[in-house]
């Protein structure tokens, strides 16, 4: 009886209790979900048009981050070194176009996954060859304050984050929608032979989805870089994406954002909340728990395409 | 047939190898003339979709390869083109068993189709309103999901879809397959008015033999990778082996599998 009133009363009436440090709680973890959607953005996009499982998503974070940082330790000024470090991006889609992609076209899905391995361990590598493996500082001149909003404390360098988030969100579900490049871009993720039949290069689509990942890979580099610091454990984030993508579907641009949330929301009220019982660090594994049962229970995801059978 | 230039499409002598060693097509030769409808008939596995899509060159994404003969469209070799550059010159195909893009609308289907066009997009609409007039079903249907309209529908999309392009040739592969018997003659009553109205070629892969000659004006019948007989539509619909074979006929009867004599079928075919 104890234990089920620690589980399922005391919480609840510690919440309304303090509504004030609550809200902070969950405006904290909103925030912190938007980056983790920031992450899984890249994932859905490349997934979407190619069908391939990119694992090296959380390497070409790192990577862009390291361009970024390297460039701006070197003197230049910080909107040359964005700009740079988005053509270094597209560079590397280009690259991978033509030496991954292309030689593996109708290969099985588990063998273009494994190569995004191997691009992984490449990029990780050649970054910190060039770049050197220290952390680095990471400054791109948003304000970082905290202040105060309703007795919440909250911190600005955050709600900048949720903004550039939503805006590059909002971007992508337009330009997928009522682009020729983005309507080819679906037609691509629906059926590569028959996109092909129709006469739409494949070659050049996989160029702009890899760079567009790219570009998604360096915000989210920038956000995560300024955070903690440019360093190795950025490529880690990737696996956090993985629950934020079975949450929100891996196919749906909103859902890595509702599933982003979800789970950035879900996992600092659980800490908070439900972690002193079991003696803490639910944080950590919160969203690999969510994202099992969601695979028990609806495989697509919340927002995911449907899988359309005919009969 | 002929030798005299005015083909749109030839194919001389083409050899296709799968996977560097799957010999599949040992030396198709066939043309299409300007303004025709050609049919390539035979049994699964005679080559047909090969035969399709080594002229749309989509072979090279399923590992095949071109290894003997040339491809001529309009008297310019063109084997070694991308299918977005031959797309763009005119020649599109419409793969067996549709294609349709599932997510997309049926709308936005159509309109992939105009991809490789630089022409504008009131020219663009223009076409969309003509396919929309050839397939009138398609009107109420603008907005579905592709994925969940019918199988005949679904075909009059991958066929509005080609023709979005522009074409000069349409590669059609198989466009009676699983569609009921009604449907399949109303498709092909289209794609012949395609034929005399719009002056679109067709080069048409089909099973269907009946249905098939009735619309087409010439014919290549297709046995295990190589031509074995080609003719007049009408001169091979009243061939006396294309009956006994291909139509389920003979001697003007319908007559039962049973009977068919195969040792005939082997010394006319591999003599």
């Amino acid at each position: 009886m104890e234990v089920l009133n620690a589980i399922f009363v005391l919480p609840f009436v510690d919440m309304f209790s303090e509504p004030i440090f609550f809200a902070e709680v969950v405006v904290g973890g909103l925030l912190t979900g938007v980056m983790y959607s920031l992450v899984a953005l890249g994932f859905v996009l490349i997934f979407k048009a190619s069908g391939v499982f990119n694992f090296a998503q959380g390497a070409m974070v790192l990577f862009a981050a390291l361009t970024l940082v390297g460039l701006m330790e070197k003197g230049v000024p910080v909107w040359l070194a964005l700009i740079i470090a988005a053509g270094v991006m597209v560079i590397v889609a280009v690259i991978i176009e033509k030496l991954v992609l292309r030689p593996l076209v109708n290969q099985p899905d588990i063998i273009l996954f494994m190569a995004t391995i191997g691009i992984t361990f490449f990029l990780e590598g050649f970054g910190e060859t060039v770049w050197g493996s220290d952390i680095h500082r990471l400054d791109v001149g948003i304000p970082d304050a905290p202040f105060e909003i309703g007795g919440m404390l909250l911190n600005e360098f955050d709600i900048w984050a949720a903004a550039i988030g939503a805006a590059m969100v909002g971007g992508l579900a337009l330009f997928f929608r009522y682009t020729v490049i983005g309507r080819a871009l679906r037609a691509v993720a629906d059926d590569h032979q028959a996109a092909l039949s129709v006469g739409i290069p494949l070659k050049t689509i996989w160029i702009v989805v890899w760079s567009v990942a790219g570009f998604v890979g360096l915000v989210a580099g920038i956000m995560w870089g300024t955070k903690s610091g440019v360093q190795f454990s950025l490529s880690l984030i990737a696996l956090k994406a993985l629950p934020v993508l079975i949450l929100g579907g891996f196919t749906s641009i909103p859902g890595a954002i509702v599933g982003g949330l979800i789970i950035g929301v879900g996992e600092k009220v659980a800490e908070i909340y439900w972690g002193p019982l079991i003696g803490g660090a639910i944080e950590n594994w919160f969203a690999y728990m969510l994202a099992l049962v969601f695979l028990l229970f609806r495989p697509q995801g919340l927002f995911g395409e449907k899988i359309i059978e005919r009969v | 047939m002929s030798e005299d230039g005015n083909m749109l499409l030839s194919v001389k002598n083409i050899e296709v190898v799968y996977n560097h060693v799957i010999l599949v097509l040992k030396g198709v030769s066939l043309e299409v003339p300007e303004g025709g409808i050609v049919a390539l008939l035979g049994a699964n596995g005679a080559g047909k979709s090969t035969t399709l899509k080594s002229i749309s060159n989509l072979l090279r994404a399923e590992r095949g390869d071109v290894t003997k003969g040339t491809i001529e469209y309009m008297g310019e070799q063109v084997d070694s083109l991308t299918p977005n550059a031959l797309v763009s010159k005119g020649v599109i195909q419409v793969m067996e068993g549709r294609h349709c893009f599932e997510h997309l609308t049926v709308e936005e289907n159509l309109l992939t189709g105009s991809y490789t066009r630089k022409d504008g997009r009131a020219a663009v609409q223009r076409d969309l309103d003509m396919v929309y007039s050839y397939f009138p079903r398609l009107v109420d249907r603008q907005t579905s999901l592709a994925g969940y309209v019918s199988g005949g529908e679904q075909q009059m999309v991958a066929i509005g879809r080609a023709l979005m392009a522009k074409p000069k040739l349409i590669l059609l592969d198989e466009p009676s397959m699983g569609l009921a018997p009604q449907l399949v003659e109303e498709i092909f009553e289209i794609v012949h008015r395609l034929n005399k109205d719009e002056g679109v070629s067709f080069l048409l892969a089909e099973q269907n033999t009946s249905v098939a000659l009735r619309y087409a004006s010439y014919g290549y019948i297709l046995e295990n990778g190589r031509i074995v007989m080609d003719g007049d539509a009408d001169k091979l619909a009243s061939n006396e082996d294309v009956k006994e074979f291909y139509l389920g006929m003979a001697a003007g009867e319908r007559k039962s599998f049973r009977d068919v004599k195969h040792y005939r079928r082997r010394k006319r075919w591999l003599a």
